[in-house]
């Protein structure tokens, strides 16, 4: 017989069970906690959401004017000069 | 373990030797592939317009000085990325006065994963609230979180790198980077539930 796993247990695989880096005998005992477990089991499906959340997000437009001061410092770094640190390949 | 994620699918290696050639054109088009993640990258960590700014500036300057020694072991958004991190946590450094936890000062050993809020949530919690609204609930919620986490959270969860380039970018153990993680998530859970909990519900509805 297999022990159960306590929920403090549980939650210190949590993060490697989320990024599925466990092995296939952690596994087998991580989801039977999931199954008796209705507080694990809220906790692993509201991380996963949190996750998936921030996930979705799309980096937002950056404002106009920090977009043109970006392009004109690299307008200038480049009419400076070539990459500077490159070393001839020959 | 595979070694790629979404970013970068494509080959990036043309244009990479035509910037590195001096064409404008070329570097030009991947300041603007990623500008915007790099912005957000560095607000996340600087949680500062103007020194995210800085920041944006000195990772694409930076890139361009040191094209010629990227030779593409890595993926020029994971080279970026790291410049970006680097800058970042120097800004905080700068900081002195500031009441953040320095991020490589040793952290406690995860006694601390307390769980306090256990509420279901509805199956997609994000779509009670518009694009704008949830941003904000999104970004403040990292925000709170101690720079150390937030770091962490920020490159592993939003940008995606893998949990070895998270540990290579802040230069802490890959240990380390796993229960940052872990407590950055399960801080974000407990901080979002207030938002996204299911009304009128408690853990039974699931049973």
């Amino acid at each position: 017989m297999t022990f159960l796993l306590t929920c403090k247990e549980f939650l210190q695989e949590l993060t490697d069970y989320l990024d599925s880096t466990v092995d296939a005998e952690l596994r087998v005992k991580l989801e039977r906690h999931i199954n008796e477990c209705p507080n694990c089991f809220v906790i692993l499906d509201t991380t996963q959401k949190t996750i998936k959340v921030y996930k979705g997000m799309q980096p937002q437009e950056i404002p106009q004017e920090v977009h043109l001061r970006l392009m004109k410092a690299v307008e200038r770094k480049m009419a400076a000069g070539k990459t500077a640190t490159g070393k001839p390949s020959a | 373990m595979p070694a790629t994620t979404e970013a970068g699918v494509f080959d990036e290696s043309g244009l990479l030797a035509k910037a590195r050639e001096g064409d404008i054109a070329a570097f030009n088009e991947l300041v603007n592939r990623y500008s915007r993640k790099i912005y957000r990258l560095a607000k996340h960590i600087t949680q500062n317009d103007s020194d995210a700014e800085d920041v944006l500036q000195e990772t694409f300057m930076k890139s361009f000085e040191h094209l010629g020694e990227f030779h593409g072991q890595s993926k020029f958004y994971t080279w970026i990325v790291r410049i970006a991190v680097n800058e970042s946590l120097m800004k905080l450094r700068k900081r002195k006065s500031d009441r953040t936890v320095p991020l490589d000062e040793p952290l406690d050993t995860g006694e601390d994963t307390v769980v306090r809020e256990i509420a279901v949530w509805d199956d997609n919690p994000e779509q009670q609230y518009s694009r704008e609204e949830l941003g904000k609930i999104l970004d403040e919620a990292v925000e709170s979180l101690k720079p150390a986490f937030r770091t962490v959270f920020v490159l592993r969860d939003i940008e995606e790198l893998s949990t070895e380039e998270t540990a290579e970018a802040l230069g802490i153990s890959v240990p380390a980077v796993k229960s940052r993680l872990l407590r950055a998530r399960l801080q974000l859970r407990e901080k979002l539930t207030r938002f996204f909990r299911r009304k009128g519900d408690d853990v039974f509805a699931y049973l």
